[in-house]
Formats: C-alpha cells, structure tokens, sequence
C-alpha cells in the first residue's frame, strides 16, 4: 500500500466551501476576505453585515446552517490586531461547515449584533464569551457572565493583556470569592424555571430585580 | 490503660482468679473519647477533580476505608467531622467549602488531599485557590496528584494518631476560626506569602 497523495486525496476537503463564493456574491464589500485553512473555509465579515450574513447563511436553503457548533473569540497578541469573534457554522442535512469571523477594533467598543434571534443556542455561548472577552453581543436577552461570578472585578481573563494570576493579590481575591454570595447569583429567569421565584421573601425579589448579586463592597 | 482487679483482705490465689474476667478497667476520658473518635470519622467527602476518583477507589472494595471505621461516608456536613477535600478549589467554590466547613459541628477536622488543593498545584490562575488552607485550617496534607489511595490512607491514619493525641482539657482544641470583620481566615500577608509563585512560574510576569 502507498500512501495517498497529501492533496488530492479527499476530492474538494482543500478547496474553497461552495459557500464563500455564494456570499462573495450576496454580499460583495461586506466579506472582507476568505481563507482555506487545514481544509476549512473561514470567512471574515464585516461587524455591520455580521447578522445579516449569518441569518442569510441559516435561512438561504442552498446554505441551511441550521446549527450553531460554536461561538468564541481570538485576542491575538499583536495589540493593533483586532479581536475575532469567531461562529462554527454546521449544515447537519449538507453535512457542510463553515467558520465566520467578525474582527472588532479595539479602538472602538466591543459590541456585535447577538444571534440569538436565529439559534437559541447562543445564549450561553455568547454570555461565555462576553465573561472571557468583554465583547458585547447586543440584542442578548441575559447577557451576565456565566463562568466567573457575578461579582467578579478583575476583567476578562482570556484577553491577551490580562495576567495569568489576575490583577488583584491573592489576599484580595481571596476576600472577593470569600464574600460572594452563591445562592443570590440566580437570574430571575433560572428561579421562575424553578418555580421557585413567587414563593421567595420580598427583599430576595427586590434584590434580584435590582440586580444587586452580591455582597462585595 | 490499666488493669486493676479488687481489692481484698488478702491477696488472691492464682487458682480463685482463674475463671475470673476482668469488669472495670481505668483510663483517661481524653483517652476514651479520643479512641472513639478516631476510629469512627464520617468524612464529608468534598471531591472537585481527579484526586476524588482516587478517593472513591479508597473507600471502594480494594483499599476498603471501612477499616479504619470510615464507612460512613456523610454527605451532610452536619453529620460529619472530617472534610475531605479532594481536588482543586477555584475561588467560585471557596465560599461554597467555607460555609460547609462552618456547618460542620465540633470536633471536625480536615484532609487536603492533593498537590491542588494543598497549594493550588499546576494551577496557579486568576482561577484557583492558592491552598484551602487559606479558606479553612488544615489538619493533614496528603501530597502527591492524585496521590494513590495508600496515600489518603497514609494521611488518615497520620490524622487518626494526631487525633488520639488531643486532650479534652486542652482550650486550644474545639475552637472555631472564624472569619474576621475583612472578610478573611488568614491574614492578607499571610495568605500572599504562602500564595506566593514557584518553580517555573516565578519567571511569569506579576502585575499585583
């Protein structure tokens, strides 16, 4: 037996999705530029088109990504370079995936339309990245961090310009998780799923309501 | 523990003892308590990672933790006396092993068992919890990651020997650390001293 041929072994798995071109075509000036990469198209979309191309994706039925695999983020370490918000697109009846990216300037805000309105499945994964990167998704009808608590004050872990060991001492952190408060960190939501909300003293209600989740001073 | 039979006008004959059983023996009530209390601990098992699958091995079939009276395991703090905590603790979990400790009822004692939970380990993150001996004290380290269950047996019965050290009349002992007015166990420089970065990690930058 021999071995197979590096690249043409698997007949298209090194070129371009069929996908690039038809956006390439919707969307012209807005698909900044397209990558093949270890045989997976990645598209970069400009923030203000982020939403539109990706509902495009989901409701055209040539595309049909009906499946949100991933929503994450790449702060590179060259600071001039912009944060990538980065979505794993998946076709399960295509069998097809694609990877778009959103750079976000880091002279201006971190914020980028939530898709929350086309997969259900982003709440968590947007908020996940928001808790690690501090990005914005607007739109998001729970957008708190999801990982770290509630309180937390040191930023956004993942950044590049954040240091392993945090910001704050150890005695400081220590005190900060000592004062949380675990039980009041539940979203009014997680407690009505519960059923648990209207049974719950007043002041509880009006401390969850104002969004006061904590004790740290 | 001493071993007095009665007294009487006259000392007895080896032939009148001989079907005689001992009925009363004389010891000290620290000595008692301590036996008792040593050998039936309720651990309180606090498993966070890998070192508790070690755990479960040790009280499982093979290393049997029912040996040294521990087959009790409490998964109440209440009802227990012996907190096992058995993996890593990131900060979202201090105030968690905390209140739990807080629950626990006197006398009670402790077992870190593992490099992360004894010094934060290969962890040494924004995350993690540079020791639980700065969240509760610590009786017992068990090192190793995960140590094997000889190892958690090892630190048990070196807790079971501390254990039957203690006397009753000692007012150091059965004393509850509390939390000061800041908010900490230990001191701040305490715990920044003993949080402090080692091995390769000295060369990471320190903002703080």
């Amino acid at each position: 037996m021999s071995a197979p041929a590096p690249s043409s072994a698997a007949p298209g798995a090194r070129g371009a999705s069929p996908s690039v071109a038809a956006l390439k075509a919707a969307f012209g000036p807005a698909i900044l530029r397209s990558q093949v990469s270890c045989g997976d198209s990645i598209v970069w979309v400009d923030r203000g088109r982020g939403h539109d191309v990706l509902a495009w994706l989901r409701d055209t039925p040539a595309q049909e990504f009906n499946y949100l695999t991933d929503i994450t983020a790449v702060d590179y370490r060259d600071p001039e370079r912009a944060l990538e918000v980065v979505y794993q697109l998946r076709s399960l009846a295509r069998k097809a995936d694609l990877r778009i990216k959103i750079p976000l300037d880091k002279s201006q805000a971190l914020e980028v339309d939530s898709v929350f309105d086309l997969w259900k499945g982003a709440d968590w994964l947007e908020r996940e990245v928001f808790d690690m990167f501090g990005v914005t998704f607007k739109g998001h009808p729970d957008l708190r961090r999801i990982l770290m608590w509630d309180t937390y004050a040191e930023g956004f872990p993942l950044r590049k310009d954040f240091p392993l060991r945090g910001h704050f001492t150890r005695a400081e952190q220590t005190r900060q998780a000592l004062a949380a408060n675990p039980e009041a960190h539940y979203s009014i939501e997680e407690l009505s799923i519960a059923e648990a909300y209207d049974e719950l003293p007043e002041d509880v209600r009006r401390r969850l309501t104002h969004g006061d989740r904590g004790r740290v001073q | 523990m001493g071993l007095t039979t009665p007294k009487s006008e006259r000392e007895p004959t080896e032939a009148e003892l001989a079907g005689v059983s001992p009925n009363f023996l004389t010891t000290t009530l620290s000595a008692v308590s301590n036996w008792g209390r040593a050998n039936s601990l309720w651990p309180m098992p606090f498993g966070t990672a890998c070192c508790a699958i070690e755990f479960m091995a040790s009280a499982a079939g093979r290393f049997d933790l029912a040996r040294f009276g521990m087959e009790r395991m409490s998964f109440s703090p209440r009802q227990a006396d012996l907190l096992i905590c058995a993996g890593r603790l990131p900060f979202k979990l201090a105030p968690i092993i905390r209140r739990i400790w807080d629950q626990m009822p006197q006398p009670k004692w402790s077992i870190s068992m593992g490099a992360c939970a004894s010094t934060g380990g290969i962890f040494d993150t924004y995350t993690m919890v540079q020791g639980i001996d700065t969240i509760i004290p610590v009786d017992v380290y068990v090192p190793g990651c995960p140590p094997r269950p000889e190892g958690l047996i090892y630190g048990i019965t070196m807790l079971q020997k501390k254990i039957k050290g203690e006397s009753l009349s000692d007012p150091t002992l059965r004393v509850e650390h509390l939390m000061d007015d800041r908010g900490f166990f230990l001191p701040p420089e305490k715990i920044d001293e003993i949080s402090e970065p080692f091995g390769n990690s000295v060369h990471q930058t320190r903002s703080a």
